[in-house]
């Protein structure tokens, strides 16, 4: 027999759905002042709670499905809770009875609803909200518990809600609210499936198969690629200590959120009341948050990562935090010096000089003529073939009066090598030059090849004087 | 209620409807649900009956609605429906729309509409076991690429005009349109919610959500079919929605 409709079981459900709905008015609440909640996207946070007292809040939300930028020329449908990626984030205080209005815009596909983990009920919230395009639903909870706490829809196929966009932060501020900070931004790791792999063009559909085995396209902070980067970057001051309240949307990797750059003075650990100092790294659980605070002490671009580093380079999850002011050398210095490194003993590199003996030149002529060989093998990668040298990077050697005034100088430079600021036809030069392994011989050819080469005013360089010059070091 | 409960009852009845141009044969066959029952997996048998090839258009819809007046957009009583009913017709001029699916149609005038054409609406059951036919086999799920072309309607811009319903696409049984176009209205589609058993009633809806949904449930990685019953949960016989539709079916006494 083909299921056919029942009707008397329909009466029984319809009857039985209407006891469900609870008017709002039995609410115990129905005396607490009554606000609005501010809602912010990311990396914006609404201010801080002042108030000394619970109210009553009012939380509008609406789910909305729309394409945007996934990455450069990369475009995704994403499912929202109020437009972005993360959700609005909602701030309260702990003691506060929260109104919550679920509006699904009428242009969805699909039926959403919200399982807020700040709620003490079955669900979240879940059944309560569940809303078919084009309707709203209304419910009621009361935050018992202070913290950091994830939302996100968790309508069937959850994963599949989850993985286009749809969770945020919600934050229940404890009695006295947090600590003061100069800064607070709202970061929200999480990761996209996609048909096609990273970077590929045009609209991309999600891909369940690879949701399934849990490798994704794009790890990104913030929704996309480059949220926090270039002229999205987060900024602070000198001095300011600022406050990352850092969620983790998933659907499925945990994040290990770290700061290049920079030691979290206090992390709220996982997002709830415990408070570890002092910390490189922490990890986020996917469905999790922690709330992370540092006082930027030197001006710089801070990196924000999951330090699972192949996210970073690889997938997106990388952010920026600009930090503008006034440099404290004794805090970070920058780079002081930068010399040749010449390890003694076995560490520098060699050149085998096994084998049959070398022939040795028996005049200027011959010298000239090994000398080339060296030259090609040895200087030309830098010097060039016809010693001109690369502008700006390698001085030239060809009618470069630093080596033609001072030979001799030469030989020192080759068995120790050079670095710092040196002038050479007027233009300053600032690399380094290291120091080559080569025989008294061979470094007698190889001046002597440059000295006589290029227009070069000629002269000889003797294996003697090499030797007398390697006894000096 | 009490009322409304009795003339849902009178409504109802069993037609015999003749074999149309517009509709095709099903044979009869077997249709596995999302969910398991308590018993583990079940296989539903299904009769074999007619549907429509094409989902009913909006052109069609509203010839009805001027055959039967009590469902005019104007004079739809609020029990029946709710303020968005046929909110995209516009002084009764059809134009661009007249060949796409009709959409912001509650069930209640979906059912009426059938019933006004002797036919009635599809089962879940016998909905689900013709969408489960892919182009070129009846039983689609056997082909790797099917779920995931379902799963791309999704993550297509939702701004997008529908398609005239003779342009989809047709499947294994030459029905059109059964996926990638609106979703369709279905005669118990209410029925996900309700497991005829005390411990599953006392858990109600709360069975699409999070893990109690996938531990149910025969095969968690089919997401398509999964949003196809969270979608029939959410919403109610008076609702209408822009992306929910329907088309009709009938029953078959004999085959030849």
């Amino acid at each position: 027999m083909i299921t056919v409709f029942e009707p008397v079981r329909f009466c029984t459900l319809l009857f039985s759905m209407s006891l469900l709905i609870q008017p709002a008015s039995t609410m115990a609440e129905s005396k607490l002042p009554v606000e609005n909640a501010v809602l912010t996207a990311a990396p914006q946070v609404p201010p801080p709670i002042t108030r000394d007292h619970a109210v009553k809040m009012v939380v509008n939300l609406e789910t909305i499905e729309k394409v945007g930028m996934l990455s450069d020329g990369v475009e995704y449908t994403y499912w929202t809770f109020g437009g972005t990626v993360p959700g609005s984030f909602i701030r309260v205080r702990v003691g506060d009875s929260i109104e919550f209005h679920l509006n699904n815009h009428p242009s969805s596909k699909m039926p959403h609803n919200i399982d807020l983990h700040a709620v003490t009920g079955p669900g979240g919230g879940a059944a309560s909200s569940f809303t078919a395009p084009g309707h709203s639903s209304q419910f009621s909870f009361k935050a018992l518990n202070p913290g950091l706490y994830v939302y996100h829809c968790a309508t069937a196929p959850v994963g599949m809600h989850i993985a286009n966009g749809m969770y945020g932060l919600i934050l229940v501020e404890p009695e006295g609210g947090l600590p003061k900070v100069d800064k607070e931004f709202y970061v929200m790791q999480s990761e996209f499936y996609t048909k096609g792999g990273y970077g590929a063009e045009g609209l991309q559909p999600f891909d369940m198969a690879k949701a399934i085995t849990e490798i994704p396209d794009y790890v990104v902070f913030n929704g996309a690629v480059g949220a926090m980067t270039g002229d999205n970057a987060i900024t602070a001051e000198v001095g300011d200590t600022v406050r990352m309240f850092v969620g983790n949307g998933g659907p499925n990797l945990v994040s290990s959120f770290h700061v290049i750059g920079e030691i979290f003075d206090s992390v709220y650990i996982e997002g709830g009341s415990a408070i570890n100092h002092n910390v490189q790294t922490t990890l986020v659980p996917a469905g999790g948050s922690a709330m992370v605070e540092f006082k930027v002490e030197v001006p710089g671009t801070l990196i924000v990562v999951d330090h699972s580093i192949f996210r970073t380079f690889n997938k997106g999850a990388l952010g920026m935090l600009k930090v503008n002011g006034k440099e404290d050398l004794l805090v970070y210095s920058g780079k002081q010096h930068d010399t040749v490194y010449l390890p003694e003993g076995g560490g520098i590199q060699t050149i085998s000089e096994s084998g049959p003996a070398p022939i040795e030149a028996r005049d200027k002529k011959e010298r000239i003529l090994f000398g080339q060989r060296i030259y090609e093998q040895n200087c030309q990668a830098c010097h060039q073939e016809k010693g001109q040298g690369i502008p700006g990077a390698f001085p030239p050697l060809a009618g470069s009066d630093y080596l033609l005034s001072k030979p001799e100088r030469a030989i020192g430079v080759l068995l120790k090598g050079l670095s710092g600021k040196i002038t050479v036809n007027g233009t300053d030069y600032n690399g380094v030059m290291p120091a080559v392994s080569l025989s008294d011989e061979k470094i007698a050819n190889v001046l002597t090849y440059v000295l006589n080469s290029w227009n070069n005013n000629g002269g000889e360089i003797m294996p003697k004087q090499v030797a007398g010059e390697r006894g000096k070091h | 209620m009490a009322s409304l409960c009795i003339g849902v009852l009178l409504q109802y009845s069993s037609i015999d409807a003749h074999a149309e141009d517009d509709m095709v044969v099903i044979p009869k066959g077997h249709y596995t649900p999302l969910f398991k029952s308590d018993d583990g997996v079940k296989t539903i048998a299904v009769e074999s009956f007619y549907i429509d090839k094409y989902p009913v258009t909006n052109s069609q819809f509203h010839a009805f609605t001027k055959q039967h007046t009590k469902w005019d957009k104007a004079a739809i009583k609020p029990v029946f429906s709710d303020s968005n009913y046929l909110k995209h017709f516009s002084d009764d001029v059809m134009g661009d729309i007249a060949a796409q699916p009709v959409t912001n149609v509650s069930w209640f005038a979906a059912k009426a509409y059938c019933r006004s054409v002797n036919k009635r609406l599809p089962t879940t059951s016998e909905w689900e076991y013709v969408a489960k036919a892919s182009q070129n086999l009846a039983d689609g799920s056997k082909e790797p690429e099917y779920k995931q072309q379902i799963l791309e309607w999704y993550s297509r811009p939702n701004t997008v005009t529908l398609p005239n319903v003779h342009e989809t696409q047709a499947n294994y049984w030459q029905v059109y349109g059964m996926h990638g176009v609106v979703w369709e209205l279905v005669s118990d589609f209410n029925t996900a919610l309700v497991t005829g058993e005390s411990r599953g009633d006392t858990q109600l809806d709360k069975q699409l959500f999070c893990g109690a949904g996938a531990a149910s449930s025969v095969d968690p990685g089919d997401y398509a079919a999964f949003m196809r019953y969270a979608m029939r949960s959410s919403y109610s016989a008076h609702y209408t929605i822009e992306s929910l539709g329907f088309r009709c079916a009938s029953d078959v006494k004999e085959i030849r």
